[in-house]
């Protein structure tokens, strides 16, 4: 048997993004020993291409913005699926916890008078976004990792968590490997916040970046706990779509946000039609369509897209407002977009599905189990607005970080046991893929699977490929098990695709049952074959999904009841 | 399109060699395309790091026709057509295995670096003219290649005593914050070894931030080294006041 080099911590947050890094910041000031467990390198997470801003009721702008209209713009941007405790805390304190990052060091671009500026984005009623340029999640990320390695947190860089331990119910641990070395590493602990986003590499075109495999979904799942809403994912209305090499890159909603134009191929500004009061400052959901819509019908631009047009603004306010956009398009495309017009797609972004957890806290339905961000559900409902990912990040990433601490101050004393036939295991299956004598290449089953959820999961659903779509699912789970892996266990990618592959399998899984499930269309989720919004029948429950044994069970649940306060608040404006 | 020829290094600590692999090219393509290509066709197990290919997170980073460069920044069709491209790790760093290497060093030196530290009773207004040139050291994507070029670490194996092109931006953007209570021209001259740098440039051009790390950041830094510690006037007034440090 291997001897597996072992750490022992209060708190073991997996992932160091946003979320992860406030988490860990939280509970180290807590007085918990913090161990923050991160696939890449520190300060490379997908935090770090977040790009237009943070959502905060700061009213440094437009004076007459308070957290009760941040709360209502993001109910109904999410449909009012959302957890609406969650919606509350976050509108209460976002405006902190951006407060808080200025202290440590991050530096917002400015109003006249030397405040924080903020921006319009979609879905907002004000100006609400607080921000640098296009590159706000580089600068949040760095004041956080600057702050973090002054906060005394043990990191463990590139280091993949394969599978969390338990002590009966109880989270007791997790069993990964060094990406480097390719041995294999356990953590004693009281309890895990899993920070570890979302789920985009399970399709072709997506703005996320390789480490987004669901991860921490497919952990949660396995080790007991509830997802929900898995249904809905989030697709970015703006993403690049030529060339080939940089097809679903991030086209920041700034764009918009700063006044840029969407048009088709006829010179129509096509937005007039589907939402003519917000423009193409509507929300993700009705903007996605409204192109996708665009380009089905013959009226895309010639990569199939729409067109998106800043260039009327002048040269230095684009160079200054969205810098990053115009070097992007510069370099990757040989287009100027102070001259001219952008082609953009629908782009896989985001999953407002994830684990079931408390609003206070973070816990999930498993004993010293957490979660913050991405990989958290409910907070966003049916459809996150642009902006209110950031905020959730620190808000739920700080709460997850106090929660955490607090529990395992609870349970200290009891023994953390580890059942060594568990980490055996564990151990075993991540070494089939050596042993099998022949097997399937990883890199082949990943396309297939990124071809099938974009096929069958994409903005547009219907039930017969929804069906399709799952036992396409089915047959590559069994292509899954077979996989045959070459060379050895330093740092070798096909290896560590192999494990990032089932995971990503079973978020598919979730997503198809929860995408069949639920008859109506809501948010991001829009069934050609029940296109309306159906209140009465799906308005009021959740999508929920568990382990049975080896099977996925998927249910409902309904909604928490909203207190009156909140409920007169939403309908002030009907 | 044509096919393009990539000779890439093959190896860890140990040694290794250039292994050569053809790789079809499509319009726009860039270096890392070609390196996921052959992951996905040739070899499973060749390493490369890499994270947003969108040139945000500085992950990819690798010599490319002796050059350091992000992959995923550079297209095919920008390299000389019809030759070979060669990949190599970043040779300023220690080799893990085939394109990556190991930088934890620079972890370590950005924990010597103290944080900011603002005052106690501020009201955090800052007019935006006072922050435009420390956002330019901001918008640093830690790809490490400022690091990887400068000779003083290349060539000379420095990283004793000098913190490099990366963490001399990291200070300046402490030391020029309008609100930052803490005075680090002491780390500079020490530990941070700023004399080390005779102005080559050589971090500025490979920067794909295109930050004046030499004009903006290490010549004002060494400026304010010279003047607290170099300056007649304040020389003499430190004598009077009975100040030997320095």
């Amino acid at each position: 048997m291997e001897k597996y080099e072992t750490h022992v911590h209060d708190v073991i947050v997996i992932g160091a993004g946003g979320a992860g890094l406030r988490a860990a910041i939280e509970a180290s000031a807590q007085g918990a020993s913090v161990g923050l467990v991160c696939k890449s390198l520190l300060g490379k997470a997908h935090t770090v291409m977040a790009e237009g801003g943070i959502a905060a009721a700061l009213a440094n702008v437009d004076v007459s913005d308070n957290w009760q209209t941040h709360f209502k713009d993001t109910m109904k941007g999410g449909k009012m699926l959302n957890n609406w405790r969650m919606a509350q805390i976050h509108a209460q304190e976002a405006p902190d916890r951006v407060k808080e990052l200025e202290t440590w060091g991050a530096l917002f671009d400015r109003t006249q008078d030397g405040r924080i500026l903020q921006r319009a984005f979609g879905g907002h009623t004000w100006k609400r976004l607080c921000h640098v340029g296009d590159r706000t999640g580089l600068e949040m990320i760095r004041t956080l990792q600057d702050k973090g390695v002054h906060s005394g947190i043990d990191v463990y860089m590139e280091c993949t968590i394969t599978q969390l331990l338990k002590d009966g119910e109880r989270i007791t641990g997790a069993f990964g490997y060094w990406r480097e070395s390719g041995r294999f590493v356990v953590f004693k602990t009281k309890s895990i916040i899993l920070a570890t986003g979302g789920i985009g590499k399970a399709f072709k075109i997506t703005s996320n970046s390789w480490e987004y495999t669901g991860d921490g979904h497919a952990l949660a799942y396995e080790a007991g706990a509830d997802l929900i809403d898995m249904e809905f994912v989030q697709f970015h209305p703006t993403g690049m779509v030529w060339p080939p090499s940089v097809k679903g890159i991030l086209v920041t909603e700034a764009v918009r946000g700063e006044g840029g134009i969407l048009r088709n191929s006829k010179g129509e500004r096509f937005m007039e039609k589907y939402d003519p009061k917000r423009m193409e400052l509507s929300t993700r959901d009705v903007v996605a369509r409204s192109i996708y819509t665009e380009v089905r019908e013959g009226r895309g631009s010639p990569h199939g897209g729409a067109f998106l047009d800043i260039s009327q603004e002048g040269a230095d306010y684009v160079k200054k407002k969205l810098p990053s956009m115009y070097h992007q398009f510069m370099e990757f495309a040989d287009i100027d977009i102070t001259k001219g017009p952008m082609e953009v797609g629908p782009t896989t972004h985001y999953v407002m599905g994830g684990v079931r957890v408390q609003a206070e806290n973070g816990a999930s339905t498993v004993p010293g189990l957490f979660a913050a961000g991405e990989v958290s559900g409910g907070m966003h409902g049916a459809n996150r607005l642009g902006g209110n990912s950031l905020s959730d990040l620190l808000v739920f990433g700080c709460r997850a970080g106090l929660g955490a601490a607090q529990y395992a101050n609870e349970v200290n004393g009891n023994a953390l046991r580890i059942d060594n036939d568990e980490l055996e295991r564990a151990s075993r299956e991540m070494l089939q893929p050596f042993d099998n004598a022949s097997g399937e290449n990883p890199y082949s089953v990943h396309s297939s699977l990124q071809d099938t959820m974009q096929d069958y999961f994409g903005v547009f659903r219907v039930e017969e490929g929804l069906k399709n779509g799952l036992e396409e699912l089915q047959k590559l789970k069994e292509r899954a098990s077979h996989l045959k892996i070459e060379g050895s266990r330093m740092f070798n990618p096909g290896w560590h695709l192999c494990r990032d592959l089932k995971s990503m399998l079973i978020v598919s899984e979730a997503v198809a049952k929860c995408a069949i499930q639920r008859q109506e269309s809501r948010g991001a989720h829009s069934r050609v074959d029940y296109p309306d919004t159906d209140d009465l029948k799906w308005g009021n429950v959740n999508s929920v999904v568990s382990m049975d044994g080896d099977r996925m069970k998927i249910g409902l649940s309904p909604l928490m009841d909203m207190p009156e306060e909140l409920k007169k608040l939403l309908a002030e404006d009907k | 399109m044509a096919d393009a020829i990539l000779k890439v290094f093959r190896g860890d600590s140990s040694g290794g060699q250039e292994k050569q692999y053809k790789v079809p090219v499509e319009e726009g393509m860039v270096v890392l395309d070609a390196l996921h290509y052959i992951q996905a066709n040739y070899d499973n197990d060749l390493a490369v790091r890499w994270n947003c290919k969108a040139a945000k997170c500085g992950s990819c980073s690798a010599e490319i026709n002796g050059k350091p460069r992000l992959t995923c920044k550079t297209r095919m069709d920008s390299l000389p057509q019809g030759e070979p491209i060669t990949v190599y790790p970043m040779k300023a760093f220690p080799l893990v295995k085939d394109l990556v290497t190991d930088v934890k060093w620079n972890y370590e030196v950005h924990k010597k670096i103290p944080p900011f530290t603002p005052p106690k009773d501020t009201d955090w207004r800052m007019k935006q003219e006072d922050i435009d040139r420390i956002q330019e050291f901001r918008k640093c994507i830690e790809c490490f290649m400022c690091q990887d070029v400068c000779h003083i670490l290349r060539n000379h194996h420095k990283k004793g005593a000098f913190f490099g092109p990366r963490y001399m931006i990291k200070i300046a953007e402490l030391e020029m914050h309008p609100l930052d209570t803490i005075d680090r021209t002491d780390l500079l001259r020490e530990e941070g070894g700023v004399g080390y740098c005779n102005i080559t440039k050589c971090c500025t051009e490979v920067c794909p931030e295109h930050i004046h790390i030499t004009d903006n950041a290490i010549i004002p830094l060494k400026e304010r080294v010279a003047d607290k510690y170099f300056d007649p006037i304040n020389w003499v007034l430190k004598k009077l006041k009975g100040d030997n440090g320095a």
